[in-house]
């Protein structure tokens, strides 16, 4: 079977299908990072036409075209940019960049290839909104996104883009581009603000510091993630019309998954949200192409490494939140993990916990304590040396971070229902919680294979080169 | 007390300062830009950044610790962070990880005799489809067989013996510039273009280009 759709050399991983392309549409040119080319695009005209009308109609069309939001929790941006208190000012923008939930690769890309294009719709949202600064956070082990960022930024100065009196206007914002040091959680948007004020980046309370209300030094703060702020650019050039003719009503737009794991072709893709299907997109010539070497799918990650995991069974579900949801996981940040018929269940949940566990900042004791307990009782099983109460105990530490039934996929072959997403949890974030998810999938689809480990049936543990020198 | 930036570095780190509306928020950023100039975060330079952003040493040291990228201990001049989590390692990360502590006679942590590598197991690095990937001084390499392995220790090192290797304003000398150093680039305001920072104290009502509320509300 040969691969429709295009790799390109310059933007690894990115593949062009026949698709509708908004975020990536310059990912073919390997110069879109540079303003002449990017203007030579049409860039900085969606900024033109929204400085063409008054701050009120810009966030009309946004909220009209319905962008829910590529961060995690697809918050509609246009509504969220409305919750910010009347008549306290200043307001600031800060624009999510730490990119790192395991399996999750965009913002990078268009950091690095259209770092423009993030810009213009940073600025789009400073002044529909009243967003006196914008600090663009890009996640610290990211060099060239940097380079190329403060490259665009020196630019977009020169030409009146940025900064004092932008385009000849009266609106006037200077963009920072700041950088981070290393710690998942400080995408976590509230530890992303206090990261940002120079503090060790720990979660704050919602409520009360919902960054909308009390946010970056306590005022009004919008925090959008790279690619919500791509698409404003194109939605503004295009109308918000345009915007909603693609995809679903529910979902409207595209958006960018990155599919990694164990098939034919790995790569990044930006699909029509809502409808294209997990099968389309492991499955289709146009996408990734099927399982490496034909073999059968196992199970896959929907959204990241914090989602419950689905089974083939559930491969016919379309991106789209609610009905992600209802089977049992989320869509989170793009991100699907395939694994195929060979993977080792129990130790591909045990790399995700101690992901987790490695990035639990230690404010609350669910997450700090309970993550190092979920990775200490993972090694001893999957090592080979667990036993049957490791498996309940498991289940008890499980339920002290998240109290209640842990959100999971139907089984029908074993006649197990569906439990729908969201989970009830005794955290302040989602780290801890999502320490359990890898385990909890593990144990409820595929409690054979713990089983086997405890009762050291021969050959199921199998030594693993390398992990025995993991931190 | 003296200075422990290099006048050069001293300037840079005002001129980082007063980008933000609080002298705190440029930490990180200064933190950054000490090791740029060391290699590592010393204490001297934890006590001028304390200084310059008018926090305490203990406050500069809460913070440094808190993030995986500040090393406060010397590294090797290239840090090779080999990624471990999930998409990777059903790619072979395990055996890469393997290989490479083989290839460098240390296990993942240490720092080769001659202080050209250290060698670190890392976590998702934003390149999960070019699985298994590793970054030298948050550089990506894609899809690393351990004979490209190979090829690119044996690069570094005779990168490090010709004495080569950008360094911040000589950005196009090709190469791996050496720890501490990130963005080869950085971003400068012109002072005729700053719109300014926006303080949180000031109180000025809305920005120039917002109608006044009732305005607003007509529409
Ligand atoms: C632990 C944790 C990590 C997160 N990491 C990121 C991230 O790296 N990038 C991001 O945009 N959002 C991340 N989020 C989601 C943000 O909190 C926030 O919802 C998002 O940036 C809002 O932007 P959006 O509405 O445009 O999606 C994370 C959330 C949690 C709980
Ligand atoms: S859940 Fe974990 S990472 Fe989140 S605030 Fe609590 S301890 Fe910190
Ligand atoms: S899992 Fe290795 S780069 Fe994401």
């Amino acid at each position: 079977m040969t691969l429709r759709g295009t790799t390109i050399p310059h933007a690894a991983g990115f593949v062009a299908g026949d698709g509708p392309r908004i975020v990536t549409a310059h990912f073919d040119d390997p110069e879109a990072h540079v303003l002449s080319r990017y203007e030579e695009l049409g860039g900085y005209e969606g900024l033109r036409r929204a400085l063409d009308s008054s701050p009120g109609e810009v966030h009309s069309i946004i909220r009209e075209a319905t962008v829910l939001g590529r961060g995690g929790a697809g918050f509609p941006a246009g509504v969220k940019w409305g919750f910010c208190p009347e008549g306290v000012w200043p307001r600031y923008l800060v624009v999510n960049g730490d990119e790192s939930e395991p399996g999750t690769y965009k913002d990078r890309l268009l950091m690095e290839l259209d770092p423009h294009q993030l810009i213009e719709g940073a600025l789009i949202a400073c002044y529909a909104v009243g967003l006196s600064q914008c600090f663009l956070y890009v996640r610290g082990e990211m060099a060239l996104a940097q380079e190329r960022i403060a490259n665009a930024l020196n630019e977009a100065y020169a030409a009146g883009y940025v900064g004092r009196n932008i385009m000849g206007t009266d609106f006037s914002v200077d963009v920072v581009l700041h950088w981070g040091a290393g710690a998942y959680v400080v995408g976590e948007e509230t530890a992303l603000i206090e990261s940002l004020e120079g503090k060790r980046g720990m979660p704050r309370l919602k409520p009360p510091y919902f960054p909308a209300a009390i946010g970056l030094y306590g005022q009004p703060t919008i925090v959008n993630n790279v690619e919500t702020l791509s698409n404003m650019p194109w939605i503004m050039n295009n109308g918000a019309e345009a915007y909603r003719a693609i995809g679903t009503e529910s979902s409207p737009g595209t958006r960018m998954v990155a599919v990694s794991g164990h098939v034919k072709r790995p790569g990044v893709y930006e699909i029509v949200n809502g409808s294209t299907t997990f099968r389309d997109l492991i499955y289709g010539e146009d996408m990734c192409g099927g399982i490496r070497e034909d073999r059968e799918l196992k199970a896959f990650v929907p959204g990241g490494g914090s989602a419950p995991w689905f089974l083939p069974e559930q491969l016919d579900i379309p991106f789209e939140g609610r009905q992600a949801s209802a089977a049992g996981s989320m869509l989170g940040s793009g991100a699907v993990i395939v694994m195929d018929e060979t993977t080792d269940i129990p130790r591909a949940a045990l790399s995700l916990t101690h992901f987790y566990a490695h990035e639990s900042c230690g404010k609350c004791t669910p997450c700090r304590e309970g993550g190092t307990w979920l990775e200490r009782i993972m090694t001893r099983i999957v090592d080979g040396v667990g036993t049957e109460r490791d498996l309940e105990m498991l289940l008890e530490v499980g339920r002290n971070i998240c109290p209640g039934d842990f959100p999971h996929a139907a089984d029908s072959s074993r006649g197990l229902e569906a439990v729908p997403f969201p989970y009830r949890m005794n955290t302040i974030c989602f780290v801890g919680p999502s320490a359990y998810a890898p385990v909890n999938s593990a144990l409820t689809l595929f409690p054979e294979e713990f089983e086997a480990r405890v009762r050291r049936d021969e050959g199921v543990v199998v030594p693993s080169p390398g992990r025995e020198s993991r931190v | 007390m003296t200075d422990h930036f290099t006048p050069a570095n001293l300037d840079l780190a005002h001129e980082i300062i007063d980008r933000y509306p609080v002298k705190r928020s440029a930490m990180i950023p200064l933190l950054h830009l000490a090791q740029e100039q060391d290699g590592w975060v010393t204490e001297d330079a934890m006590r001028q950044i304390a200084e310059l952003v008018g926090v305490t040493p203990a406050e500069v040291l809460g913070t440094c610790s808190f993030y995986e990228m500040f090393k406060r201990r010397p590294v090797g001049r290239f840090l090779i962070n080999i990624c471990g989590t999930l998409s990777c390692q059903l790619m072979g990360a395990g055996e890469l990880i393997h290989h490479a502590e083989r290839k460098l006679g240390i296990t993942s942590g240490d720092t080769t005799p001659d202080g050209l590598f250290t060698l670190a197991v890392a976590e998702c690095q934003a390149a999960c489809t070019e699985a298994p990937c590793l970054q030298v001084n948050y550089r990506h390499r894609y899809r690393v067989t351990p004979e490209d392995f190979d090829i690119l220790v044996d690069e570094l090192r005779s990168e490090a013996d010709r004495g080569e290797g950008p360094d911040p304003g000589n950005p196009d000398a090709g190469g791996v510039p050496r720890h501490g150093v990130l963005s080869l680039s950085r971003q400068h305001i012109p002072a005729e273009r700053a719109a300014g920072p926006s303080s949180p104290t000031s109180d000025q009502g809305p920005p120039a280009w917002m109608p006044p509320p009732d305005a607003e509300e007509q529409k």
